[in-house]
């Protein structure tokens, strides 16, 4: 028999999976040199969903920042918020009343739930489990009611402001999340056993998309994908704001940073939220939510009506925007995805001189090559599922 | 004081490279010559004292009107001793050029081709420094002062 194999032409094979593409959740190129369907190499292409961020935030108010962070990382917005407002309050130098602290903590975790939701929805549909996702949507729906019910939207929030506040916690709301919470506990357990134990969902996500923990250090890896690789660095234990310090709550860690821990450390994270947001709505004293300094944050319409100083202080804030003293800071909080930082730099104006975001999953798109080296196609999947790379904060 | 072990550190072993430091509202900043960033660097991260393991953002900012122009930020996070950093330096409109520390922390790579596709900042020694956000025939660094906000581009047409 002769050796056939000798004369046979080979050569890599080149294609695009291109930005708009089935089962990859984002917008997001990724240019495969390939043997067969094995991945020789890969290039990742972002920036279709670039707005401007910076940009735009340089040409408005302090204060008409905030709804564009709801845009940022669009599947928890109200994690941006408090991320923003708590970069500006450091830039000032003030702290906020300790009831607006435990608000802006129920609406981060809340946040986070629904984010770490539709990831696993995302992920569990885009290799096939459809039942699962339509359970975690579900769940997201509740969510999103309790949020509508504290601020008026469902997801771009606007919740938060500068030194406080949109409004208080409406009546009811403890109750409706207790209710809310049963349910979305029973939808956990139920994709808990559609997902967890079976056996073609473990084929697909155990082993695949390694990171040791060192080069996961390298690479920037901050969040529930370092979490993963064993490393239980989270901004919420490691540099506590508002009010965590207080909350007893612990950090899931994986074992070998492949797709399977990262998935495992999300549902856990989903009830260590939970936990969180009973706690606060447990221990949440009474008081003011928005910090008594007129030359910050308005005071209320009465005061504005009747009052000629709360007048004049709300007219210059709104038209010329709300002045920190100059100089720059940095201030993080922990997003959905991992660190989410704030670089600010004021220039003593009522405009932001720079506004910079540290996407979390910036760093982590980055390592995508890293990850799928030597695997095949069907491997990005979910690799890059379980990375969570949210356009609006990749790009901004 | 304890604190601020990272910028003794530095003003012992570089006297000439730190051009300032500062503390404002707790981040311990220091300015350093563009020249000796990368041993700096290469400092702070290998140090046992110090061992700045993340580098956590990367970015610039343009200060039209002062001369030198532009500052690059780097944000770095030692996990060790759960201490952040932020190192900065200066770089003219002239010489728009600095060494790039991809070789130190493989996370800097996209977060430098970041800064050149919006401020126009060389890094030498990048190994693939082209846009990243912006497509490859965009014209013009837009975070820059300069760049006018409704500026439209010539691929993109005119807005009547």
């Amino acid at each position: 028999m002769s050796d056939t194999t000798k004369d046979l032409h080979s050569e890599y094979m080149v294609i695009n999976m291109g930005p708009s593409h089935p089962v990859t959740h984002g917008t997001v190129k990724f240019l495969l040199t390939l043997e067969g369907e094995t991945i020789i190499d890969m290039k990742v292409d972002i920036g279709y969903l670039h707005r401007g961020f910076e940009k735009m935030c340089e040409n408005g108010t302090w204060e008409q920042v905030m709804p564009y962070t709801d845009r940022l990382n669009y599947v928890s917005p109200l994690i941006n918020n408090v991320g923003y407002a708590l970069a500006v309050e450091k830039l000032i130098g003030i702290d906020v009343p300790e009831r607006c602290k435990y608000i802006r903590v129920i609406a981060s975790e809340l946040a986070r739930i629904s984010d770490h939701y539709t990831n696993i929805a995302a992920s569990g549909l885009e290799l096939g489990a459809f039942t699962a996702f339509l359970y975690f949507v579900e769940a997201r729906e509740l969510l999103w009611d309790l949020i509508e019910m504290l601020c008026g939207a469902r997801v771009t929030a606007n919740y938060i402001r500068i030194g406080g506040l949109k409004n208080d916690l409406p009546d009811g709301f403890k109750a409706k999340t207790k209710e809310v919470f049963k349910t979305c506990r029973e939808l956990w357990a139920d994709v808990d056993k559609l997902l967890t134990k079976n056996r073609i969902f473990i084929d697909r996500v155990r082993n695949v998309g390694i990171m040791p923990p060192e080069d996961a250090i390298a690479w920037g890896f901050t969040g529930p994908c370092l979490r993963a690789c064993g490393i239980p660095y989270d901004v919420r234990k490691f540099h506590p704001y508002l009010v965590y310090d207080q909350m007893d709550f612990e950090i899931p860690v994986g074992e070998k940073g492949d797709n399977f821990d990262r998935y495992l450390v999300r549902m856990e994270e989903i009830n260590q939220s939970m936990r969180i947001v009973e706690q606060a709505l447990d221990q949440i004293p009474s008081g003011p939510i928005n910090v008594n300094m007129p030359e910050y944050r308005w005071q209320s319409k009465d005061d504005i009506g009747n009052r000629i100083e709360s007048l004049i202080f709300h007219f210059k804030t709104v038209t010329e925007g709300i002045k920190p003293p100059a100089g720059e800071i940095y201030s993080a909080v922990e997003g959905a995805n991992g660190e989410l930082g704030f670089y600010l730099v004021s220039d003593g104006s009522g405009k932001p001189y720079k506004c910079r975001v540290r996407p979390p999953c910036f760093p982590l798109t980055a390592a995508m090559p890293k990850m799928v080296k030597g695997g095949f196609i069907a491997d990005i999947v979910p690799t890059f599922d379980m990375i969570n790379m949210i356009g609006g904060e990749c790009d901004r | 004081m304890e604190a601020n072990i990272t910028i003794n550190k530095l003003n012992s072993r570089f006297p000439e490279s730190i051009v300032e430091t500062h503390s404002y509202r707790g981040d311990d900043t220091a300015v350093v010559r563009k020249e000796d960033l990368l041993e700096i660097c290469q400092f702070l991260r290998d140090d046992k004292e110090l061992q700045y393991n993340f580098m956590m953002d990367l970015t610039a900012v343009d200060y039209l009107g002062r001369e030198p122009r532009f500052e690059v930020v780097y944000h770095l996070y030692s996990l060790t001793f759960n201490r952040r950093f932020r190192i900065k330096t200066r770089v003219s409109e002239a010489e728009c050029s600095v060494d790039s520390i991809v070789s130190l922390w493989v996370s800097a790579d996209w977060f430098e081709r970041e800064a050149y596709d919006m401020y126009g900042i060389i890094f030498k020694g990048h190994p693939e420094l082209r846009r990243i956000l912006l497509y490859e025939d965009f014209q013009g660094h837009p975070l820059r002062k300069d760049y006018p906000i409704k500026k439209r581009q010539p691929l993109i047409g005119p807005t009547c």
